[in-house]
């Protein structure tokens, strides 16, 4: 037994999106609340029928706190997805879809707010410690500290490997933002050029400014519920066809650590979950009609392709090459909400969101006929997560 | 390959960054540093290294381990010229250069360090290094590398 097609995505809600500590003063239950009644009432649902609590990335919104405030009187189920940053964006639904499919819950409420006051930012989070921890030691002394300096390591040894070049980076980062432009609600929408990504300063070589995710506040709301219950709501269900959790045990802290095994070393560390995905949801890569990958970098967006196998191994580069990714003539159209590169970066959440439009066809970059969406959360230490699904 | 040698601040990152917090899994490579020894964890069982310590084997689930010395010779396996200070006291330190060094003799396991003595420009993936220790507090010893001869 899986959980194929078995329960939908029935409603989505956002936040207004913020830049970095625009929000800081504010709750993050009220924020949740905010995008929460969004997501009901494009749902149809009433609040008193959500039962189930999920989320991840060491949520500090416990469920003790949140039912009460949010007016929902049952907690039949509540998990949270291990891991910091964005791996669990996906097996958070996963593990709504398996507790309505085990009979713990009904609907189940997936979300996820983040803040970012000036002391926290997220992208100084691996080095802010006042002293260092076992485990950052290995990395902390020598200025390997922060996200993007360890996916800059993945990314250089792909382009000794596979002769990707940093124009290929400037691809994804000029598509998706072409997508922004066209989306109401992204944050950038300055048209880029291959031109304004190469002239861009280096952050962490061979990683330029444009090649970096935003840094925002704000966060989303998904309802989640049985396929059965899907049927006479107001949106038109969007199945979770599968989702894949985890990784490859040689991966373990593939990023901060450095050290998996040279065939894996460049990749999302997302390879050991794709064959998963697709046995699960019984396709082939080929069937994908539109995917939303995590971006907290440019770069991962094409390491993804590959472990989707979207494209081969080592041709990354060469499938975003001349618009690969853009929509709506590109091979396939990645991020077409504008990603965390372009529309806002709310750990994932937004891709999630993005695809179950794209399955409605009420995207502001809507792939003609899109069926079938491959959506991943955030490339980093195990565990990751990922998912399709269809309309 | 004419390359230039260059000058670096020492230690080449600020000391306070090499505050250690060890545990009982990685306190002996920590005291083997200190000693001016690279030694690599390995599996007794099945003779598998692995970096950084683990309490067990990742292919043999073994706890038994030896600490095997290393000549601390190995090459460039990626590397990245760092840019940007995250945090206010790498300000003064920018650009510095990380590399990612596979050692020769310890199973292809990875250290993360510094190349000292090297412009940014002239790293390069695969070029041959070689340990030098750094101490940087009287607790602390740092496995650094520079270019090998050659
Ligand atoms: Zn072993």
């Amino acid at each position: 037994m899986t959980i194929k097609d078995k329960t939908c995505i029935v409603g989505v809600g956002q936040t207004e999106f913020g830049h970095r500590g625009q929000f800081a003063h504010k709750s993050q239950s009220v924020q949740i609340g905010e995008a929460l009644e969004e997501a009901l009432e494009e749902s149809g649902l009433d609040r008193t029928e959500i039962d189930g609590f999920s989320s991840f990335s060491m949520d500090s919104n416990d469920p003790s706190l949140l039912a009460p405030s949010l007016g929902i009187p049952n907690v039949n189920y509540a998990g949270m997805v291990f891991g910091g940053g964005g791996g669990g964006g996906c097996a958070a639904i996963a593990n709504a879809s398996a507790a309505i499919l085990a009979g713990y819950a009904k609907v189940v409420m997936v979300y996820k707010i983040i803040t970012q006051p000036p002391n926290m930012r997220f992208g100084a989070s691996y080095g802010r410690a006042a002293r260092s921890d076992p485990r950052s030691d290995f990395h902390r002394p020598f200025g390997l500290m922060a996200p993007g300096q360890f996916f800059s390591l993945f990314f250089r040894r792909h382009m000794h490997q596979y002769g990707t070049k940093t124009t290929h980076l400037a691809e994804v980062a000029v598509a998706q933002r072409f997508h922004a432009t066209r989306n109401p609600r992204a944050l950038m929408k300055t048209p880029l050029t291959i031109e304004d990504h190469q002239n861009s300063r280096i952050i962490a070589d061979p990683f330029r400014l444009f090649d970096y995710c935003q840094e925002n506040d704000g966060g989303a709301v998904i309802l989640v519920t049985s396929a059965e219950r899907a049927k006479t709501l107001k949106q038109r269900p969007v199945y979770i066809m599968a989702t894949a959790q985890g990784g490859a045990a040689s991966w373990g802290q593939g990023l901060t650590s450095q050290n998996a095994p040279d065939d894996i070393y460049p990749s999302s560390g997302h390879r050991h979950m794709a064959p998963r995905l697709y046995a699960m949801a019984g396709i082939e890569p080929k069937d994908v009609d539109v995917a939303e990958l995590y971006d907290h970098f440019s770069g991962m967006v094409i390491l993804q392709l590959e472990d989707y196998g979207l494209c081969k191994i080592g041709e990354g580069g060469s499938f975003v090459e001349n618009g690969g990714i853009k929509w709506p003539d590109g091979n396939l159209p990645v991020n077409t909400h504008g990603g965390n590169l372009s529309e806002v970066y709310l750990l994932g959440m937004t891709h999630m969101v993005e695809a179950v439009r794209q399955l409605r066809g009420t995207s502001t970059s809507q792939v003609e006929d899109a069926e079938i969406a491959l959506v991943t959360s955030g490339p980093s230490n195990l565990p990751s997560s990922s998912m399709l699904l269809r309309r | 390959m004419a390359r230039e040698t260059i000058s670096n601040p020492t230690p080449y990152m600020p000391a306070d960054l090499a505050e250690l917090a060890p545990d009982g899994v990685t306190q002996p490579y920590w005291d083997h540093c200190n000693q001016g020894e690279l030694r690599i964890q390995r599996c007794k069982a099945c003779g598998t290294f692995r970096h950084p310590p683990l309490p067990g084997c990742p292919d043999c689930g073994a706890r038994d381990d030896e600490w095997v010395r290393s000549e601390g010779k190995g090459r460039v396996f990626s590397f990245s010229g760092v840019y940007h200070p995250v945090l206010p006291n790498v300000a003064e330190y920018v650009p510095y250069n990380v590399v990612l060094v596979q050692l020769a003799d310890a199973g292809g396991v990875r250290i993360i360090s510094n190349l000292l003595g090297v412009a940014l420009g002239d790293i390069e993936i695969g070029m041959p290094v070689e340990l030098v220790w750094e101490r940087v507090s009287p607790d602390v010893n740092l496995p650094r590398f520079r270019p090998a001869g050659g």
